[in-house]
């Protein structure tokens, strides 16, 4: 049968466009669609190692949530991810936005000063876990050295080692590694509010204060809700600062301890003495993810309605 | 309050704020650098001196631990891996990225809003909680233990954000480019290479920086999928690293400098397009 050209042209255009799509869309499918399906079911099934064994309903989800021995642990470690989450907020998120306002005004050394507050973004985790591990090494760390050749030997401690200040150490030590990040952010976002708003309200004698909170807190909302909702995210996958700074227990006793920490240590706790419970680790990480999908997309929306388009 | 008064005062407040800022400022950057300087300081130094001394400048010429790292441990090994999983993923990404983008800005489709949705998807998804399935997946697949386990894990994660990045920027590039070639008799293939691609190198460097950074440090997918000591990428080497050498401050110093110096030097000669690049996706 006789084609026509412009049949022929299209289907030749259509096996183009299909070899451009397919690749990219089975590599999602076999190895980001496939195994985040099969991480709920994996959540209903009894695991003998690397072995699925019977289904079993809920069980594991009940074992998580209120069994003797992950209860306590998961309830613990989830509420030191709200500790740091909130905390985060105020020190990393906060700070960022005061900061961004600082150089917003381009002050003398204002591109040194952007450049310094990302220096530690860049870094790995792994990179900025060990050097603060050092630093706040109870004889010998930066820290303590530091407060005893000022005289103020009374506030040195055992940062890490005293279940009192390490959750804090881990915290501050994350804020240092992220802060240029929403630093940044909200400066791109203070560069976006139109001049004449800011000059406008100047003029009209606004002071910084209320600059700051009247019109530049508002202005900068979308930033605000793409840091807050990321942050989020973040605080509730937390996991390299803990386990290089207090190690896979969350040490002292279990004071450090995040859901990410309960995750790894049941999922792929003991690999070699195959001490490993596959079907649990998928209950939590199931629950982790409902938990932030859910949370996140309310604290988006939320977030979003206080956002003014100009 | 009369005209003088008030301009007097928003001067005047003014300039206290501005000192104000520079303090702040000032004390900021810091406290961002000093950690990092101490870390380079140190690397030059013997243990004993470091605790003796640790604020002091060491003498530069004392580079043995830094030929210790080098020579003695599997540092250069994980740097290699590194060099290899980061340049692998990245490619991988920007070519399948580069694909899908140019399907979905450039043809028009009925499947092209449904294949958009399906990368939104990824996008928001985080691998890092299916890993029990991606574990058990790579195990079938026989990529274990293997660089690869954790270059298609990094272009699964990546390539959705690139997928969008492109396509942004190819749907803002006019039409007649593409209808001018055609005319000439230019095949679709040729087209895309020769016409459009060139012009879009900017969105593949923001991609390619935006995906290099996390891949390079991360941690996480080595920890679960990595045994062998050959495979282990620069984080994941660097905690066996400091497992070995505890108490040789030194060494410790050493090892994290050199860790850190590859990118930390890529970012202070390049910041403007790390930074762009870095927060692509939270700045509109």
């Amino acid at each position: 049968m006789p084609v026509s050209p412009i049949q022929a042209h299209t289907l030749k255009h259509r096996s183009w466009v299909a070899f451009l799509v397919i690749p990219p869309v089975v590599f999602m499918s076999l190895f980001v669609v496939y195994p985040i399906l099969s991480a709920f079911a994996y959540a209903f099934y009894e695991w003998r190692g690397l072995a699925r064994g019977e289904f079993v309903g809920l069980a594991n989800f009940k074992e998580v949530l209120f069994g003797p021995t992950m209860a306590p642990v998961v309830w613990n470690a989830f509420l030191h991810n709200v500790y740091a989450l909130i905390a985060l907020m105020i020190i990393q998120n906060g700070g960022g936005f005061l900061l961004a306002w600082l150089l917003y005004k381009e002050p003398f050394g204002y591109r040194f000063h952007r450049l310094a507050v990302f220096v530690p973004v860049v870094l790995s985790t792994i990179i900025v876990g060990f050097l603060w591990k050092l630093f706040l090494n109870p004889n010998f760390g930066l820290v303590n050295q530091a407060l005893n050749s000022v005289g103020l030997d009374a506030l040195a401690k055992p940062w890490l080692g005293d279940s009192s200040t390490a959750l804090g150490a881990l915290i501050l030590a994350n804020a240092w590694h992220f802060i240029g990040f929403p630093t940044l952010v909200y400066l791109a976002g203070m560069q976006r509010i139109p001049s004449e708003i800011i000059e406008a309200a100047r003029l009209d004698g606004t002071n910084e204060w209320q600059l700051l909170k009247n019109i530049v807190w508002p202005l900068v909302a979308p930033s605000t809700t793409i840091l807050f909702t990321l942050l989020f995210i973040g605080a509730f996958n937390w996991f390299e600062i803990p386990y290089v700074m207090a190690g896979l227990d969350g040490s002292p006793f279990g004071s450090t301890d995040v859901l990410g920490l309960v995750f790894y240590r049941t999922a792929f706790g003991n690999q070699s003495a195959s001490i490993q419970n596959f079907g649990q680790g998928s209950a939590l990480a199931t629950m982790i993810f409902l938990f932030i999908v859910v949370f996140a997309s309310a604290l988006t929306l939320w977030l979003r309605r206080r956002e003014i388009q100009f | 309050m009369n005209t003088k008064a008030l301009a007097d005062d928003t001067a005047s407040q003014p300039a206290s704020f501005a000192f104000l800022a520079q303090v702040i400022l000032i004390m900021n950057s810091f406290i961002m650098l000093y950690p990092v300087v101490v870390m380079v300081l140190s690397a030059f130094k013997t243990t004993g001196e470091i605790f003796e001394h640790p604020f002091a400048l060491p003498d530069f010429t004392q580079v043995q631990n830094f030929t210790r790292v080098l020579g003695e441990t599997a540092m250069p090994t994980y740097f290699l891996n590194s060099i290899v999983v980061t340049g692998a993923s990245v490619i991988l990404i920007l070519v399948l990225g580069t694909m899908a983008g140019y399907a979905v800005a450039r043809y028009e489709s009925r499947t092209n809003t449904f294949i958009l949705l399906f990368f939104l998807a990824g996008l928001m998804l985080p691998l890092k909680l299916a890993v029990i399935p991606l574990f058990i997946l790579l195990r079938d697949l026989n990529l274990l233990d293997s660089r690869w386990s954790l270059i298609v894990t990094y272009t699964a994660i990546g390539l959705p954000s690139a997928v969008f990045i492109m396509a942004g920027f190819l749907r803002s590039l006019p039409s007649e480019l593409e209808d001018a070639a055609r005319i000439d008799g230019a095949s679709e293939p040729r087209i895309m290479w020769s016409v459009m691609l060139p012009l879009a190198r900017p969105p593949m460097a923001i991609a390619a920086i935006q995906n290099a950074v996390p891949i390079w440090n991360d941690f996480f997918f080595p920890l679960v999928f990595i045994q062998s000591d050959q495979y282990k990428t620069l984080p994941q080497g660097l905690t066996t690293f400091m497992g070995e050498y505890t108490t040789d401050w030194g060494m410790l110093f050493a090892g994290l400098t050199i860790a850190a110096a590859p990118i930390t030097l890529l970012y202070l000669a390049l910041s403007r397009q790390f930074i762009q690049g870095m927060t692509a996706g939270a700045v509109k």
